[in-house]
C-alpha cells in the first residue's frame, strides 16, 4: 500500500502491480457517506443509525469492487477486512461514549456539594433532595477494611509463589489463584452469607469487607507476582553474597525495587472491587442513615445506592442514581489514573 | 539465592533447588527466614483454605435446602421458598444464564478479536496505546453503572432493532417480537457482550503479540496481504488463547449479577422469542429474590449459587489450563 506510481501512467514496468491511491479509501469512505444520506432522505428513513448502516454497507462493497478492479482480488479482501476490523473498534468505542455521555450529562443535574454531605435520612425516594454522604463513607470503610485484609496476604502469597515456591504447593495455590481470579462476586457474598447464617448474625459493613476481600485477593497475588517476576536475579544474588538473610533481602532489596508496581496494582484491584454491588447487597443490606461502625448495622455503599435508587423507579431517584454513578466512575478512574501514574513513575528500570 | 549454597559445594546453577533437605537447613540457621517463609506460604495455605471453605460452606447450606425441596431442584419450573413445602428448581436460571452467555460471546468474541487484531497489526503505532487504555476503561466501569445505563438508555435504543428482528426474522420464532420494552434476554446479552469485551481483547492481544515475527516476516516476503498474514500466520498461532480468552469472558458473562438484575425484568417461564422480556440467571435471581427471602430461601438461593459457582469453576479452570500450556504468555517472562 505504499504509493505506488500514479494511476494515469497506467501500467508501469515495475514489478508491483496497479495499487490504488493514499487517499483512496477516504474518498471511498466521503463517497459512501455522501451517498448513504442522500439514499435515506430520499426514502425518508428517520433513524440516524439507518443512514450509517447503509454508508457503511457502501462503503465495504465500494471498496472491493474499486480495489478488486483495480489491484487485485487478494488486495480488496484485504482492504475489506482492514474496514471491518476499524468498524470493530469504532463499535467499541460508541457503547463507552454513550456510557460516560449520560453519565455525565446526567448525573452533573444534581451532583454538588449539598449532594456529597447528606444524606438520605429524611428523603423519600420519591422527593428531589438527598444525597450520597452515608453511601461514601460506607464504601470508603468496607473498601479499606477490605484491602487492610487482602493485601498482605495478596502480597505474601506473591513472596511465596515468587521467592519460595516449588513443587506441588505452589503450583496448587498458582492454579486456584488463577480459578479464584474468575469467583463470580455474589457467590463470595454467599459465602460469607452462609458463614453469617450459621451464626445467626445481622447484616453488617465488615462482612462485605471479608467477601471483597476474597474478590480483590487474587488480583493482588497476580500483579504482585508479575511485578516481583521483574525484579532482575542479580540483585537478589549481589544481596544473598554479601551474606544477607533471604527474607531480609526480599525486604530490603526485592520489595523496595517493585514497590511501585505493587503499590498499583493494588490501587487497580481497589477500583475494581469498589464497584462491586452484589456482595454487599447479601452481606451489608443498605441503609439510608448513616452509619460509620462497620462492625454493627446495616451500612450503605456506593454501588449499592445506585442500585436502590434505581429500583425505587422515581425519577428524582433516577436522577440520584446517575449522580452517584458519576461519583463512583470518577472515584474508580482517578484511582486507575494514579495507578497507571506510579507505575510508570516507579517502573523498574529494566522492565521494558 | 539460597545462602547455605556458599557454605556448600560450589553452587552450579544461580536457581535454588529447594530440596526438602535444604529448605530444612536454611529455616534452622535463619529464624527470621522461618518466620518470613512460614508467613507467606501461610497466605498462600490460606487462599487454598478459604476456596475449600467456599465450596463447603455453600454445599452445607446447598444441602439444607435442597433436602427440604418437594419438586426436583434440577428440572422444576418454579421458585417458591416460602410455600409449604417449598418448590425450587434451576431449570430457569440454567437456561437463561446459559443463552445470554451465548448471546454475549456470538457478539463479544468476533469483535473482541477483531479488536485486538486492530490494536497489533492495523493500528497507527502512536495510536494503539490510547486506544488499549479505552478499552481498559471500558473494563474499569463498574458493572452497576452498566446496569443502569444498560437499563435506562440500552433498553429504549433497543426498539428499533427489536422491531427489525421481529419484520425479517420473527417467522424464526427466536425473534419473535410483542412490543413492550426490551428487557429481555437479548438485550442482557449485548449488555454482557460490552462488559467481556475488554477481557478478551487484552487476554487475545497478548497473544498476537507473542506471534514468532519471523512467521509474519515470511508471509510477507511470500507476498502475502496483511490479512493474509494473519490468516496464515497469527491466527493459527493464536487460536488456543483466543479460545482461553474466549472462556475467561464466558466465566464472566456467567457470573455477571447487576447489569442482569436492572435490565431484565424476571419471570420463571423459558421463553422461546430472545426479544421476550422474562427468564432469569443464577445470579439475578439471588440479587432480586434476596431482599424477601427467609432463612429457607436464602438458603434455596445459595443453592443455586453453589452450581453457578461449579460452573465458572469448571469454565476458568479449563482457560487457565489452556493458558497455562503456554507459559509464554504471562507477560512476565517478556
Amino acid at each position: 500500500m505504499s504509493t505506488a506510481p500514479s494511476l494515469a501512467g497506467k501500467r508501469p514496468s515495475t514489478l508491483r502491480g496497479a495499487s490504488l491511491p493514499k487517499w483512496a479509501p477516504w474518498a471511498i469512505g466521503a463517497a459512501s457517506i455522501a451517498l448513504g444520506f442522500g439514499i435515506s432522505t430520499a426514502a425518508g428513513l428517520a433513524s440516524d443509525i439507518q443512514w450509517a448502516l447503509i454508508a457503511a454497507l457502501l462503503y465495504v462493497i465500494g471498496t472491493y469492487v474499486i480495489s478488486a478492479w483495480i489491484e487485485n482480488r487478494r488486495q480488496a479482501k484485504d482492504r475489506v477486512v482492514t474496514s471491518m476490523v476499524w468498524v470493530a473498534f469504532l463499535l467499541a468505542v460508541v457503547p463507552l461514549a454513550s456510557l460516560v455521555w449520560s453519565t455525565v450529562q446526567r448525573g452533573i443535574k444534581v451532583l454538588d456539594g449539598y449532594f456529597l454531605t447528606h444524606s438520605m435520612g429524611v428523603v423519600a425516594d420519591s422527593e428531589p433532595g438527598g444525597g450520597i454522604y452515608h453511601a461514601i463513607l460506607g464504601t470508603l470503610e468496607q473498601v479499606g477494611l477490605a484491602t487492610l485484609i487482602a493485601a498482605p496476604i495478596g502480597v505474601l502469597t506473591a513472596i511465596y509463589l515468587v521467592e519460595y515456591g516449588r513443587g506441588s504447593l505452589a503450583r496448587a495455590v498458582t492454579f486456584f489463584v488463577d480459578v479464584m481470579t474468575g469467583i463470580p462476586s455474589i457467590v463470595a457474598g454467599l459465602f460469607i452469607l452462609s458463614i453469617m447464617l450459621m451464626f445467626e448474625m445481622e447484616p453488617f459493613g465488615f462482612a462485605g469487607s471479608l467477601a471483597l476481600a476474597i474478590l480483590m485477593m487474587p488480583v493482588v497475588v497476580r500483579s504482585t507476582e508479575e511485578m516481583l517476576k521483574l525484579v532482575p536475579n542479580e540483585l537478589r544474588e549481589a544481596s544473598l553474597a554479601l551474606g544477607v538473610p533471604k527474607w531480609r533481602t526480599i525486604m530490603k532489596v526485592v520489595l523496595p525495587t517493585s514497590l511501585g508496581g505493587i503499590i498499583t496494582g493494588i490501587m487497580l484491584s481497589i477500583a475494581r472491587i469498589a464497584g462491586e454491588t452484589a456482595p454487599v447487597l447479601l452481606l451489608v443490606f443498605g441503609s439510608k442513615f448513616i452509619n460509620s461502625n462497620p462492625f454493627d448495622g446495616a451500612q450503605a455503599s456506593l454501588p449499592l445506592y445506585i442500585y436502590q435508587q434505581y429500583g425505587s423507579g422515581e425519577a428524582p431517584a433516577y436522577d440520584r442514581a446517575w449522580a452517584a454513578s458519576l461519583t463512583l466512575i470518577a472515584f474508580v478512574m482517578i484511582l486507575n489514573m494514579v495507578a497507571r501514574g506510579i507505575a510508570r513513575w516507579k517502573a523498574p528500570k529494566t522492565g521494558r | 539465592m539460597d545462602t547455605t549454597h556458599i557454605a556448600d559445594a560450589p553452587p552450579p546453577t544461580p536457581q535454588p533447588s529447594a530440596t526438602e533437605q535444604k529448605r530444612a537447613a536454611r529455616g534452622a540457621t535463619r529464624p527470621g527466614d522461618r518466620i518470613f517463609l512460614g508467613l507467606s506460604r501461610g497466605s498462600g495455605i490460606l487462599l487454598l483454605v478459604i476456596m475449600a471453605a467456599i465450596a463447603g460452606f455453600l454445599t452445607y447450606r446447598a444441602a439444607l435446602a435442597i433436602s427440604k425441596d418437594e419438586g426436583n431442584f434440577l428440572t422444576t419450573f418454579e421458585w417458591n421458598t416460602s410455600a409449604t413445602p417449598p418448590v425450587f428448581g434451576i431449570a430457569v436460571l440454567a437456561y437463561g444464564t446459559i443463552v445470554s452467555s451465548i448471546i454475549a460471546m456470538v457478539i463479544a468474541v468476533p469483535i473482541a478479536v477483531s479488536i485486538a487484531l486492530f490494536l497489533t497489526h492495523y493500528a497507527p503505532r502512536r495510536l494503539s496505546g490510547p486506544i488499549a487504555y479505552v478499552i481498559d476503561l471500558l473494563a474499569a466501569v463498574p458493572s452497576i453503572v452498566y446496569g443502569l445505563w444498560g437499563a435506562l438508555i440500552l433498553v429504549p435504543h433497543l426498539n428499533g432493532l427489536n422491531g427489525w428482528l421481529n419484520d425479517y426474522l420473527g417467522w424464526t420464532g427466536i425473534f419473535e417480537w410483542q412490543g413492550g420494552a426490551a428487557r429481555s434476554m437479548l438485550t442482557v446479552g449485548i449488555l454482557l457482550a460490552i462488559m467481556i469485551l475488554p477481557i478478551i481483547t487484552n487476554v487475545s492481544r497478548e497473544v498476537f503479540r507473542q506471534v514468532p515475527q519471523i512467521h509474519e516476516e515470511a508471509a510477507l516476503a511470500l507476498g502475502a496481504t496483511r490479512w493474509e498474514v494473519i490468516r496464515m500466520a497469527v491466527l493459527p498461532f493464536g487460536r488456543s488463547g483466543v479460545i482461553s480468552a474466549s472462556m475467561l469472558g464466558l466465566g464472566r458473562a456467567l457470573g455477571e449479577t447487576m447489569a442482569v438484575a436492572t435490565v431484565l425484568s424476571p419471570d420463571f417461564l423459558i421463553h422461546t422469542s430472545l426479544l421476550d422480556p422474562g427468564g432469569g440467571t443464577f445470579a439475578q435471581n439471588i440479587a432480586s429474590k434476596f431482599s424477601e427471602a427467609t432463612e429457607f430461601g436464602r438458603d434455596a438461593l445459595i443453592a443455586s449459587g453453589l452450581v453457578l459457582f461449579v460452573i465458572t469453576l469448571l469454565v476458568n479452570g479449563a482457560a487457565r489450563a489452556i493458558i497455562a500450556r503456554r507459559k509464554e504468555y504471562s507477560g512476565a517472562n517478556a
